[in-house]
């Protein structure tokens, strides 16, 4: 109970960000803060919570990206059914992708790659096929009507952002205490001790993968409403794959409040590192860079398993 | 209430369990031993859907299980626990016992609440929010028993839950098994402390090869010319029959 007032006493913190924040610098890098935390919690619940660490989730972003793009500029229809489909769409393509390595035992390096592999033939295909614009890339006419979800500020993005994170974190808080998440991480433990005592493997993993993907896709509908141009390489290069996994791997992995810590962690030492290094260029990427493999060495946990490190020393 | 006919499974050129049939009835403590290699955790494997037989057949409660996935004989009511310990690490002992219980109850706090009844049962009421990687031996094997346990199982099949606990630790499991029969849970063990077997069940399978050499009541049993020869070596039978 005190975890679920936690959550929702950070996100009323989180929601009041445009009435404080005057800058729009400043309001926008909360804003990419916060849209990094819904990529790694939509990570976290596939690779955290079940144990399967993908490398491809890009897939996922993507093909809600594209849903609600190509609906508007190929077929003219409304973008909040893109919204409703993009999110669908990227949950099935989660499921179909999930029952394929489950089918063939895929797990752990061998199911990061097939999952890359994916993404990368999708990246290929948006490529090559004319409807997605190809590699010139999709442009979403400007329309800032609430009417065609497009956002007439960045206070107004950053607030269909938030409502968007926070849904995704609830669904976790109650995943942690349902028994659908009992089951899933008891999968994760060991598949074979949760197979004895009735726990149907398969249908956890692909409950998962279509969470995890639909809230991925989510991301991916926000994106292409908030910039309103997509690429190949944006909606399924692995840069985003690996913004996804990196966010809950230094904030904490399956954990409700480390893709949160880790985003703007990682967030907080980006813009550090690019005011205090500002005029060598580079050299705020090789500072960030450093940290990063210092956070991975000494807190293999996340910083959210530095909180318990520092409450049982506590209590020693 | 288990009934097994003609069970045979080859691991390469290895006939690891052959033709192996044997009956469970309802509401007994019953048991399955044999030298080690004899074939008996591959026996169980076979039983509760972790491999799948070559030759022979299964039926639980009246349905013919063979081929069956895991999850669903579980389901059934037929639930193993493993030899070598299998603890969800990381997660307390309140809930990996929960995760049995769940089964059943879809509610959280209903699955804890079941999770913490089981501990008491098998004594492990004072350990429900230690992790299950920092048990010792005995407690993780206890560990096995209640997440089993926690499922509500009809049968329940105990992989050398004495093996690796000091005699004292075998006195205070003994009981705790008892009661599980008591409540009506029908049991078949494999064990390898014969004072246990001796103590809890009512009848016993002798598996050496991967076949049955022998059956009865283990008092009977352990005097079988052909079960001293499987463990001792062949001739002890006879040496200790003029000793």
């Amino acid at each position: 109970m005190t975890k679920l007032l936690a959550l929702l006493a950070i996100f009323a913190a989180l929601f009041c960000a445009p009435l404080v924040i005057g800058s729009e610098f400043w309001l926008n890098t909360v804003l990419l803060a916060l849209y990094a935390a819904l990529l790694g919690q939509a990570w976290n619940i596939l690779g955290g919570y079940g144990g399967q660490f993908s490398f491809g989730h890009a897939l996922f972003f993507g093909v809600g990206a594209y849903s609600v793009a190509v609906l508007q500029v190929e077929l003219g229809l409304s973008a909040w059914l893109g919204l409703v489909v993009g999110g669908a769409l990227a949950a099935v393509v989660a499921v179909i992708v999930g029952f394929l390595t489950a089918r063939y035992g895929l797990r752990g390096s061998y199911f990061a790659l097939v999952t890359l592999a994916f993404a990368e033939v999708f990246r290929i295909l948006s490529n090559s096929v004319s409807w997605t614009g190809a590699g010139e890339g999709i442009l979403i006419p400007l329309d800032q009507r609430l009417a065609a979800l497009q956002f007439p500020d960045t206070a107004s993005a950053y607030w269909a952002l938030w409502a968007i994170t926070l849904a995704c974190f609830l669904a976790v808080w109650r995943l942690e205490r349902s028994r659908f998440g009992a089951r899933l991480m008891a999968v994760r433990d060991n598949e074979d001790a949760a197979a004895a005592i009735g726990v149907d493997a398969m249908q956890v993993k692909l409950g998962a993968m279509a969470l995890s993907g639909l809230f991925m896709g989510l991301a991916g509908v926000f994106y292409a409403q908030k910039f309103l141009y997509l690429d190949p390489a944006i909606a399924f290069g692995p840069e985003k794959s690996v913004e996804a996994l990196l966010v809950p791997i230094v904030g904490g992995i399956g954990t409700l409040f480390g893709p949160l810590l880790g985003a703007f962690a990682l967030h907080g030492v980006a813009e550090i590192a690019r005011e205090t290094m500002g005029d060598a260029p580079g050299l705020n990427m090789i500072v960030y860079g450093t940290i990063l493999v210092c956070m991975v060495l000494f807190l293999p946990r996340g910083l959210a398993g530095l909180g318990k490190h520092v409450r049982r020393a506590f209590r020693a | 209430m288990l009934e097994v006919t003609g069970l045979s499974r080859a691991f390469g050129g290895l006939k690891a369990v052959d033709g192996v049939s044997l009956t469970v009835p309802e509401g007994r403590i019953v048991s399955l031993i044999g030298p080690n290699g004899a074939g008996k955790t591959t026996c169980f494997a076979l039983i509760t859907g972790f491999h799948r037989p070559d030759e022979g057949r299964v039926v639980f409660r009246g349905r013919d299980i063979t081929g069956w996935k895991p999850h669903r004989i579980a389901a059934l009511g037929m639930v193993r626990t493993f030899q070598i310990v299998q603890p969800f690490a990381g997660q307390t002992v309140r809930e990996n016992i929960a995760v049995g219980a769940h089964m059943h109850l879809r509610e959280r706090d209903a699955a804890l609440a079941k999770a913490e009844e089981v501990a008491d049962a098998v004594g492990l009421g004072d350990r429900l929010g230690v992790d299950a990687a920092d048990l010792t031996v005995a407690g993780r094997k206890r560990l096995e028993v209640a997440r089993a346990l926690a499922t509500d199982p009809k049968l329940l099949l105990l992989d050398e839950v004495m093996a690796g606990l000091n005699p004292s630790e075998i006195r205070d499991v003994i009981p705790v098994i008892r009661a599980i029969r008591d409540r009506g849970v029908t049991i078949l063990l494999i064990e390898h402390v014969m004072q246990a077997v001796m103590e809890l069940s009512e009848h016993t399978w002798v598996l050496n090869q991967g076949r049955l050499i022998a059956e009865g009541p283990p008092r009977d049993v352990a005097r079988d010319g052909q079960v001293i020869a499987a463990y001792l070596g062949p001739g002890m039978a006879e040496r200790l029959a003029h000793a």
